[in-house]
């Protein structure tokens, strides 16, 4: 699995950036195509500026990047910091099942001791 | 199939799961509880565990390592918080250093029940990790080639 090595104080942020509601599903939105912030304010029930705060929040930990397209800013979703914490999580699950389905074999086994298979 | 609900926080850094197995309670608890048969599903066939110390007794410490393919050692330990044998279990769990003394800045949860359901015994799992890092590290540990392809597969959906 490669992965960039983040250090834990990164980590942190990254995981206090997803933990607001408005921040993922900007990421959602952002993800979707190249969005202005004025584009994206659109969306919520909020004011241009509290918007722009999500943004700056996401755009420090990395998860998305700002890029000036004429007069308009564009908010881009970095997919591999986000894809990251699920990926792990995925993993784990995967190495669960495994754990589940060699259980189920040993159980299934009439003898288990002493029979290395 | 084994495994028959599964629940993941990417905030929290949880996994929950549920398994079924057509054995009783009794069979099952002996998977965790005996360290001959532990060792035959904790680790993959490729990267397989040996427990050192195994005492399942409230505060008792459980030190066992994984041996990789090239014959490296990663140690990793359980504090045991409460046992209710047949049913359940809690720890503390973490890596150890190279010479497998324990590293306890960093702890994450595991808690394990057996009920009976349907005649045979149903696991709840719950397993947290402390970090990313921590999680990935543990993850870097048994990740067999299928399993690399499995995930990577998952990751093609997403």
């Amino acid at each position: 699995m490669v992965v960039d090595e983040l250090t834990e104080v990164e980590i942190d942020r990254v995981f206090h950036a997803l933990a607001d509601a408005t921040r993922r599903d900007l990421l959602r939105r952002a993800a979707d195509g190249n969005l202005s912030v004025s584009r994206l304010a659109d969306g919520y029930d909020m004011s241009f500026a509290a918007v722009q705060k999500h943004v700056a929040v996401l755009e420090r930990v990395g998860l998305v990047t700002k890029a000036r397209y004429g007069r308009e800013q564009l908010v881009r979703t970095d997919p591999v910091a986000v894809a990251r914490a699920r990926r792990a999580l995925d993993a784990l699950e995967a190495t669960w099942r495994e754990r589940a389905g060699r259980m189920a074999d040993l159980l299934d086994t009439p003898n288990t001791q002493g029979d290395p298979r | 199939m084994t495994v028959t609900t599964i629940d993941k926080d990417t905030e929290a850094l949880t996994l929950t799961l549920t398994a079924d197995f057509a054995a009783p309670v009794d069979a099952v608890w002996e998977l965790w509880a005996d360290p001959r048969k532990l060792e035959r599903w904790w680790g993959p066939p490729s990267y397989p565990a040996t427990f050192v110390e195994h005492d399942l007794t409230p505060g008792a410490l459980v030190t066992y390592f994984m041996t990789s393919p090239e014959g490296d050692k990663h140690y990793g330990w359980w504090r045991i918080g409460t046992v209710d044998a047949p049913r359940g279990l809690t720890m503390e769990d973490g890596f150890g250093d190279a010479d497998g003394k324990p590293l306890t800045d960093k702890t994450g949860q595991l808690r394990m029940r057996l009920f009976e359901h349907e005649g045979g015994t149903r696991m709840e799992l719950f397993d947290q990790f402390p970090s990313l890092e921590q999680m990935e590290e543990m993850l870097k540990m048994g990740m067999e080639e299928g399993l690399r392809q499995a995930v990577g597969q998952m990751d093609a959906l997403l």
